[in-house]
Protein backbone atom coordinates (compact mmCIF):
# COMPACT_ATOMS: atom_id res chain seq x y z
CA UNK A 1 0.00 0.00 0.00
CA UNK A 2 1.31 3.53 -0.74
CA UNK A 3 2.67 5.57 2.17
CA UNK A 4 1.76 9.21 2.73
CA UNK A 5 4.15 11.51 4.59
CA UNK A 6 2.32 13.99 6.78
CA UNK A 7 3.95 17.38 7.56
CA UNK A 8 4.31 18.43 11.20
CA UNK A 9 1.56 21.01 10.89
CA UNK A 10 -1.04 18.35 9.94
CA UNK A 11 -0.06 15.60 12.39
CA UNK A 12 -2.70 16.69 14.86
CA UNK A 13 -5.15 15.12 12.40
CA UNK A 14 -3.27 11.78 12.27
CA UNK A 15 -2.76 11.25 16.01
CA UNK A 16 0.81 12.46 15.59
CA UNK A 17 1.73 9.94 12.88
CA UNK A 18 4.31 11.22 10.37
CA UNK A 19 3.64 8.40 7.90
CA UNK A 20 0.29 6.84 7.11
CA UNK A 21 -0.62 4.00 4.72
CA UNK A 22 -3.53 4.72 2.38
CA UNK A 23 -4.76 2.69 -0.57
CA UNK A 24 -5.42 3.93 -4.09
CA UNK A 25 -4.15 3.83 -7.65
CA UNK A 26 -4.07 7.62 -8.08
CA UNK A 27 -3.17 10.49 -5.74
CA UNK A 28 -6.87 11.43 -5.63
CA UNK A 29 -7.86 7.88 -4.59
CA UNK A 30 -5.13 7.78 -1.95
CA UNK A 31 -6.33 11.13 -0.59
CA UNK A 32 -9.91 9.82 -0.43
CA UNK A 33 -8.78 6.80 1.64
CA UNK A 34 -6.62 9.07 3.78
CA UNK A 35 -9.45 11.51 4.48
CA UNK A 36 -11.88 8.62 5.22
CA UNK A 37 -9.47 7.46 7.90
CA UNK A 38 -8.50 10.96 9.14
CA UNK A 39 -11.45 13.28 8.38
CA UNK A 40 -9.68 16.34 9.82
CA UNK A 41 -7.33 16.31 6.84
CA UNK A 42 -10.14 16.92 4.34
CA UNK A 43 -10.38 20.69 4.43
CA UNK A 44 -6.62 21.00 5.08
CA UNK A 45 -5.68 19.24 1.83
CA UNK A 46 -8.46 20.01 -0.59
CA UNK A 47 -10.48 23.04 -1.55
CA UNK A 48 -13.36 22.45 -3.95
CA UNK A 49 -11.83 19.12 -5.03
CA UNK A 50 -8.42 20.65 -5.76
CA UNK A 51 -5.15 20.59 -3.81
CA UNK A 52 -4.95 23.79 -1.76
CA UNK A 53 -2.58 26.55 -2.88
CA UNK A 54 0.18 26.50 -0.28
CA UNK A 55 0.58 22.71 -0.39
CA UNK A 56 2.94 20.77 -2.63
CA UNK A 57 2.27 17.08 -3.23
CA UNK A 58 4.95 14.73 -4.55
CA UNK A 59 4.87 11.14 -5.77
CA UNK A 60 8.32 9.59 -5.46
CA UNK A 61 9.73 13.15 -5.11
CA UNK A 62 8.02 14.47 -8.28
CA UNK A 63 5.56 17.39 -7.95
CA UNK A 64 2.14 16.10 -9.10
CA UNK A 65 1.42 19.40 -10.90
CA UNK A 66 3.85 18.18 -13.55
CA UNK A 67 2.49 14.62 -13.69
CA UNK A 68 -1.31 14.58 -13.79
CA UNK A 69 -2.43 16.39 -10.66
CA UNK A 70 -4.79 14.31 -8.49
CA UNK A 71 -5.02 11.80 -11.37
CA UNK A 72 -1.28 11.06 -11.14
CA UNK A 73 -0.79 7.28 -10.91
CA UNK A 74 0.53 5.73 -7.71
CA UNK A 75 2.27 2.34 -7.45
CA UNK A 76 1.71 0.20 -4.34
CA UNK A 77 5.19 0.89 -2.93
CA UNK A 78 5.25 4.62 -3.80
CA UNK A 79 5.73 7.36 -1.26
CA UNK A 80 3.46 10.39 -1.47
CA UNK A 81 4.76 13.44 0.37
CA UNK A 82 2.67 16.43 1.42
CA UNK A 83 4.76 19.56 2.07
CA UNK A 84 3.81 23.14 2.91
CA UNK A 85 5.17 25.71 0.40
CA UNK A 86 8.05 27.60 2.01
CA UNK A 87 10.52 30.27 0.90
CA UNK A 88 13.79 28.69 -0.23
CA UNK A 89 17.22 29.75 0.93
CA UNK A 90 18.79 32.44 -1.23
CA UNK B 1 40.87 39.24 -18.29
CA UNK B 2 41.13 42.72 -16.87
CA UNK B 3 38.26 44.53 -15.10
CA UNK B 4 37.80 48.04 -13.70
CA UNK B 5 36.00 46.89 -10.54
CA UNK B 6 34.56 43.76 -8.95
CA UNK B 7 31.09 44.13 -10.49
CA UNK B 8 32.61 43.78 -13.97
CA UNK B 9 34.13 40.41 -13.05
CA UNK B 10 30.71 38.79 -12.53
CA UNK B 11 29.54 36.02 -14.87
CA UNK B 12 31.22 34.11 -17.70
CA UNK B 13 31.65 31.16 -15.37
CA UNK B 14 33.11 27.81 -16.50
CA UNK B 15 30.85 25.05 -17.87
CA UNK B 16 32.56 21.81 -16.89
CA UNK B 17 31.82 18.26 -18.08
CA UNK B 18 31.43 15.37 -15.65
CA UNK B 19 32.94 12.35 -17.46
CA UNK B 20 32.72 10.07 -14.41
CA UNK B 21 29.27 10.93 -13.04
CA UNK B 22 27.34 11.34 -16.33
CA UNK B 23 25.05 8.34 -17.00
CA UNK B 24 26.15 6.17 -19.94
CA UNK B 25 25.18 7.81 -23.21
CA UNK B 26 24.56 11.27 -21.71
CA UNK B 27 26.71 14.32 -21.03
CA UNK B 28 26.08 16.22 -17.81
CA UNK B 29 27.79 19.59 -17.36
CA UNK B 30 28.01 21.80 -14.30
CA UNK B 31 28.00 25.58 -14.56
CA UNK B 32 30.33 26.57 -11.74
CA UNK B 33 28.86 29.76 -10.28
CA UNK B 34 31.24 29.51 -7.36
CA UNK B 35 33.74 31.16 -9.73
CA UNK B 36 31.97 34.51 -9.38
CA UNK B 37 33.82 37.18 -7.36
CA UNK B 38 32.06 36.56 -4.02
CA UNK B 39 31.75 32.86 -4.71
CA UNK B 40 28.13 32.33 -5.76
CA UNK B 41 25.50 32.74 -8.48
CA UNK B 42 24.02 35.55 -6.39
CA UNK B 43 26.62 38.00 -7.68
CA UNK B 44 24.60 38.12 -10.89
CA UNK B 45 21.38 38.76 -8.97
CA UNK B 46 22.83 41.34 -6.58
CA UNK B 47 24.33 43.30 -9.47
CA UNK B 48 21.03 43.28 -11.35
CA UNK B 49 18.95 44.22 -8.27
CA UNK B 50 21.21 47.18 -7.42
CA UNK B 51 21.68 48.40 -10.99
CA UNK B 52 17.94 48.41 -11.73
CA UNK B 53 17.12 50.16 -8.44
CA UNK B 54 19.76 52.85 -8.97
CA UNK B 55 18.61 53.36 -12.52
CA UNK B 56 14.90 53.79 -11.69
CA UNK B 57 15.65 55.97 -8.66
CA UNK B 58 14.25 53.63 -5.99
CA UNK B 59 17.77 53.41 -4.52
CA UNK B 60 19.61 56.70 -4.07
CA UNK B 61 23.20 57.59 -3.20
CA UNK B 62 24.18 56.43 0.28
CA UNK B 63 20.80 54.83 1.06
CA UNK B 64 20.66 51.76 3.33
CA UNK B 65 19.77 48.43 1.70
CA UNK B 66 17.99 45.65 3.61
CA UNK B 67 17.39 42.11 2.36
CA UNK B 68 16.21 38.72 3.66
CA UNK B 69 18.86 36.13 2.78
CA UNK B 70 20.27 32.83 3.95
CA UNK B 71 23.74 33.97 2.94
CA UNK B 72 24.74 34.08 -0.71
CA UNK B 73 22.58 37.04 -1.75
CA UNK B 74 23.65 38.89 1.37
CA UNK B 75 27.34 38.29 0.71
CA UNK B 76 27.00 39.39 -2.92
CA UNK B 77 25.02 42.51 -1.94
CA UNK B 78 27.53 43.27 0.83
CA UNK B 79 30.48 43.35 -1.56
CA UNK B 80 28.69 45.44 -4.19
CA UNK B 81 27.11 47.79 -1.62
CA UNK B 82 30.58 48.40 -0.20
CA UNK B 83 31.89 49.52 -3.58
CA UNK B 84 28.79 51.62 -4.31
CA UNK B 85 28.66 53.22 -0.85
CA UNK B 86 25.42 51.73 0.53
CA UNK B 87 25.20 50.42 4.11
CA UNK B 88 23.54 46.97 4.20
CA UNK B 89 21.39 45.06 6.68
CA UNK B 90 20.87 41.31 6.10
CA UNK B 91 18.02 39.47 7.77
CA UNK B 92 19.00 35.81 8.01
CA UNK B 93 18.04 32.64 9.90
CA UNK B 94 20.14 32.39 13.07
CA UNK B 95 21.30 28.85 12.20
CA UNK B 96 23.28 29.88 9.10
CA UNK B 97 26.92 28.80 9.08
CA UNK B 98 29.63 30.74 10.89
CA UNK B 99 31.53 31.39 7.66
CA UNK B 100 28.61 33.33 6.20
CA UNK B 101 28.27 35.50 9.29
CA UNK B 102 31.99 36.29 9.31
CA UNK B 103 32.13 37.13 5.60
CA UNK B 104 29.14 39.47 5.94
CA UNK B 105 30.67 41.20 8.95
CA UNK B 106 33.99 41.52 7.14
CA UNK B 107 32.20 43.35 4.33
CA UNK B 108 30.69 45.66 6.95
CA UNK B 109 27.11 44.39 6.71
CA UNK B 110 24.80 44.41 9.71
CA UNK B 111 23.04 41.14 10.50
CA UNK B 112 19.60 40.77 12.05
CA UNK B 113 18.69 37.18 12.97
CA UNK B 114 15.32 35.58 12.40
CA UNK B 115 14.27 32.42 14.29
CA UNK B 116 15.97 29.23 13.01
CA UNK B 117 12.75 27.22 13.15
CA UNK B 118 11.03 29.55 10.68
CA UNK B 119 13.67 29.04 7.97
CA UNK B 120 13.76 31.55 5.12
CA UNK B 121 10.02 32.25 5.61
CA UNK B 122 10.95 33.86 8.92
CA UNK B 123 13.62 36.06 7.31
CA UNK B 124 11.20 37.21 4.63
CA UNK B 125 8.55 38.10 7.21
CA UNK B 126 10.96 39.90 9.52
CA UNK B 127 12.64 41.88 6.71
CA UNK B 128 9.25 43.03 5.46
CA UNK B 129 8.24 44.20 8.93
CA UNK B 130 11.53 46.03 9.48
CA UNK B 131 11.38 47.71 6.06
CA UNK B 132 7.78 48.79 6.66
CA UNK B 133 8.83 50.44 9.93
CA UNK B 134 11.72 52.30 8.30
CA UNK B 135 10.83 54.13 5.10
CA UNK B 136 14.45 55.19 4.63
CA UNK B 137 15.68 51.69 3.76
CA UNK B 138 15.50 50.17 0.31
CA UNK B 139 14.62 46.47 0.12
CA UNK B 140 15.46 44.89 -3.26
CA UNK B 141 13.43 41.79 -2.24
CA UNK B 142 14.88 39.07 -4.42
CA UNK B 143 11.79 36.87 -3.93
CA UNK B 144 9.58 39.37 -5.74
CA UNK B 145 11.86 41.54 -7.88
CA UNK B 146 11.83 40.90 -11.67
CA UNK B 147 15.48 42.06 -11.78
CA UNK B 148 16.34 38.71 -10.17
CA UNK B 149 15.14 36.39 -12.97
CA UNK B 150 16.24 39.03 -15.48
CA UNK B 151 19.87 38.54 -14.40
CA UNK B 152 19.61 34.89 -15.49
CA UNK B 153 17.66 35.75 -18.63
CA UNK B 154 20.31 38.25 -19.69
CA UNK B 155 23.51 36.53 -18.54
CA UNK B 156 23.29 32.92 -17.25
CA UNK B 157 21.26 31.45 -20.12
CA UNK B 158 23.09 33.23 -22.98
CA UNK B 159 26.39 31.92 -21.59
CA UNK B 160 25.03 28.35 -21.59
CA UNK B 161 23.70 28.72 -25.15
CA UNK B 162 27.03 30.07 -26.31
CA UNK B 163 29.06 27.30 -24.64
CA UNK B 164 26.68 24.41 -25.40
CA UNK B 165 24.38 25.27 -28.33
CA UNK B 166 22.76 21.80 -28.33
CA UNK B 167 21.85 21.77 -24.63
CA UNK B 168 18.76 19.55 -24.12
CA UNK B 169 17.91 20.25 -20.49
CA UNK B 170 18.67 22.68 -17.68
CA UNK B 171 18.46 21.98 -13.95
CA UNK B 172 18.76 24.48 -11.12
CA UNK B 173 17.84 24.58 -7.46
CA UNK B 174 14.71 26.29 -6.19
CA UNK B 175 15.26 29.11 -3.72
CA UNK B 176 13.61 32.26 -4.99
CA UNK B 177 12.87 30.58 -8.32
CA UNK B 178 14.84 33.29 -10.12
CA UNK B 179 17.33 30.97 -11.81
CA UNK B 180 14.87 28.46 -13.25
CA UNK B 181 12.44 31.20 -14.27
CA UNK B 182 14.90 33.59 -15.93
CA UNK B 183 17.31 31.11 -17.49
CA UNK B 184 14.45 28.71 -18.32
CA UNK B 185 12.52 31.38 -20.26
CA UNK B 186 15.56 32.38 -22.28
CA UNK B 187 16.50 28.77 -23.05
CA UNK B 188 12.96 27.96 -24.20
CA UNK B 189 12.86 31.03 -26.43
CA UNK B 190 16.09 29.82 -28.00
CA UNK B 191 14.80 26.25 -28.41
CA UNK B 192 11.31 25.34 -27.15
CA UNK B 193 12.32 21.67 -26.88
CA UNK B 194 14.78 22.40 -24.05
CA UNK B 195 13.49 20.95 -20.77
CA UNK B 196 13.75 22.89 -17.52
CA UNK B 197 13.76 21.12 -14.16
CA UNK B 198 13.79 22.52 -10.64
CA UNK B 199 15.59 20.70 -7.83
CA UNK B 200 13.75 21.55 -4.65
CA UNK B 201 15.52 21.07 -1.32
CA UNK B 202 13.53 19.06 1.18
CA UNK B 203 14.03 21.15 4.29
CA UNK B 204 14.04 19.74 7.80
CA UNK B 205 10.83 19.20 9.74
CA UNK B 206 11.50 22.39 11.68
CA UNK B 207 11.20 24.60 8.63
CA UNK B 208 7.92 22.95 7.67
CA UNK B 209 6.63 23.41 11.20
CA UNK B 210 4.49 26.39 10.27
CA UNK B 211 1.52 27.06 12.48
CA UNK B 212 -0.91 26.54 9.64
CA UNK B 213 -0.81 26.00 5.92
CA UNK B 214 -2.04 29.50 5.13
CA UNK B 215 1.40 30.76 6.17
CA UNK B 216 2.94 28.98 3.18
CA UNK B 217 4.91 31.03 0.71
CA UNK B 218 5.37 30.91 -3.04
CA UNK B 219 7.90 33.50 -4.32
CA UNK B 220 6.41 35.94 -6.81
CA UNK B 221 9.38 35.61 -9.19
CA UNK B 222 8.82 31.86 -9.66
CA UNK B 223 6.96 31.13 -12.91
CA UNK B 224 5.84 27.51 -12.45
CA UNK B 225 4.82 27.30 -16.11
CA UNK B 226 8.44 27.48 -17.26
CA UNK B 227 9.16 24.19 -15.49
CA UNK B 228 8.79 20.75 -17.02
CA UNK B 229 9.01 19.24 -13.57
CA UNK B 230 9.93 19.99 -10.02
CA UNK B 231 11.71 17.27 -8.08
CA UNK B 232 12.45 17.36 -4.38
CA UNK B 233 15.76 16.14 -3.06
CA UNK B 234 16.35 15.21 0.57
CA UNK B 235 19.51 15.99 2.48
CA UNK B 236 20.86 12.42 2.19
CA UNK B 237 20.62 12.36 -1.61
CA UNK B 238 21.98 15.90 -1.98
CA UNK B 239 24.93 15.30 0.33
CA UNK B 240 25.72 11.93 -1.26
CA UNK B 241 25.97 13.53 -4.69
CA UNK B 242 27.92 16.53 -3.36
CA UNK B 243 30.52 14.22 -1.83
CA UNK B 244 30.68 12.02 -4.94
CA UNK B 245 31.28 15.15 -7.01
CA UNK B 246 34.39 15.91 -5.00
CA UNK B 247 35.58 12.29 -4.92
CA UNK B 248 34.94 11.42 -8.56
CA UNK B 249 35.15 14.70 -10.47
CA UNK B 250 37.42 16.80 -8.27
CA UNK B 251 34.79 19.51 -7.80
CA UNK B 252 34.19 20.88 -4.29
CA UNK B 253 30.71 22.36 -4.22
CA UNK B 254 27.92 23.33 -1.84
CA UNK B 255 25.07 20.94 -1.06
CA UNK B 256 22.60 22.65 -3.42
CA UNK B 257 24.91 21.59 -6.25
CA UNK B 258 24.48 17.98 -5.18
CA UNK B 259 20.70 18.43 -5.28
CA UNK B 260 20.77 19.88 -8.82
CA UNK B 261 23.16 17.18 -10.00
CA UNK B 262 20.99 14.44 -8.47
CA UNK B 263 18.04 15.73 -10.52
CA UNK B 264 20.17 16.12 -13.68
CA UNK B 265 21.19 12.47 -13.48
CA UNK B 266 17.63 11.36 -12.68
CA UNK B 267 16.09 13.10 -15.71
CA UNK B 268 18.66 11.84 -18.24
CA UNK B 269 16.63 8.70 -18.95
CA UNK B 270 13.67 10.87 -20.02
CA UNK B 271 15.78 12.51 -22.71
CA UNK B 272 16.97 11.12 -26.06
CA UNK B 273 20.26 9.20 -25.91
CA UNK B 274 23.22 11.52 -26.34
CA UNK B 275 21.47 14.48 -24.71
CA UNK B 276 23.50 17.17 -22.99
CA UNK B 277 22.24 18.39 -19.63
CA UNK B 278 23.41 21.49 -17.75
CA UNK B 279 23.05 21.65 -13.96
CA UNK B 280 23.79 24.92 -12.22
CA UNK B 281 26.18 24.78 -9.28
CA UNK B 282 25.27 27.85 -7.20
CA UNK B 283 28.40 27.87 -5.05
CA UNK B 284 31.49 26.07 -3.80
CA UNK B 285 31.70 24.18 -0.53
CA UNK B 286 33.92 26.58 1.39
CA UNK B 287 31.19 28.41 3.30
CA UNK B 288 29.76 25.13 4.64
CA UNK B 289 32.89 23.48 6.04
CA UNK B 290 31.92 24.31 9.63
CA UNK B 291 28.60 22.47 9.24
CA UNK B 292 30.46 19.15 9.08
CA UNK B 293 28.96 18.29 5.68
CA UNK B 294 32.36 17.27 4.32
CA UNK B 295 33.79 15.58 7.40
CA UNK B 296 34.90 11.94 7.17
CA UNK B 297 32.22 9.41 8.11
CA UNK B 298 28.97 7.86 6.95
CA UNK B 299 27.19 10.23 4.55
CA UNK B 300 23.67 9.31 5.68
CA UNK B 301 24.53 9.74 9.34
CA UNK B 302 26.12 13.12 8.65
CA UNK B 303 23.13 14.21 6.55
CA UNK B 304 20.70 13.23 9.31
CA UNK B 305 22.79 14.90 12.00
CA UNK B 306 23.02 18.27 10.23
CA UNK B 307 19.74 18.31 8.27
CA UNK B 308 18.63 21.30 10.36
CA UNK B 309 21.48 23.49 9.12
CA UNK B 310 22.23 21.89 5.77
CA UNK B 311 19.98 24.12 3.69
CA UNK B 312 19.95 27.10 6.04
Amino acid sequence: MPTVRIPTVLRKHTDGASKVDADGATVGEVFTSLIDEHPGLGEQLLDDGKVRGFINVYVEDEDIRYIDGLDSPVEPDDEIAIMPAVAGGA
Amino acid sequence: MRFDDISQAIGNTPLVGLPNLSPDGYEVYLKLEGHNPTGSVKDRVAKSLLEHARKDGSLVEGQRVMEPTSGNTGIALAALCRVLGHPLTCVMPENTSEERKQILQLYGAEIVYSPAEQGSNGSVLMARELADEDPDVFMPFQYGNPANPLAHYETTAPEIISDLPDVAAFVAGLGTGGTVTGAGKRLKQYDPSIKVYAAEPEYGDLVYGLRNLDEGYVPAVLDVDVLDSRIKVNSRKALTMTRRLAAEEGIFAGVSTGAALHVAIRVCKRLPAGSKVVALSPDGGWKYLSTGAYAPGDTNEIADAISGTLWA
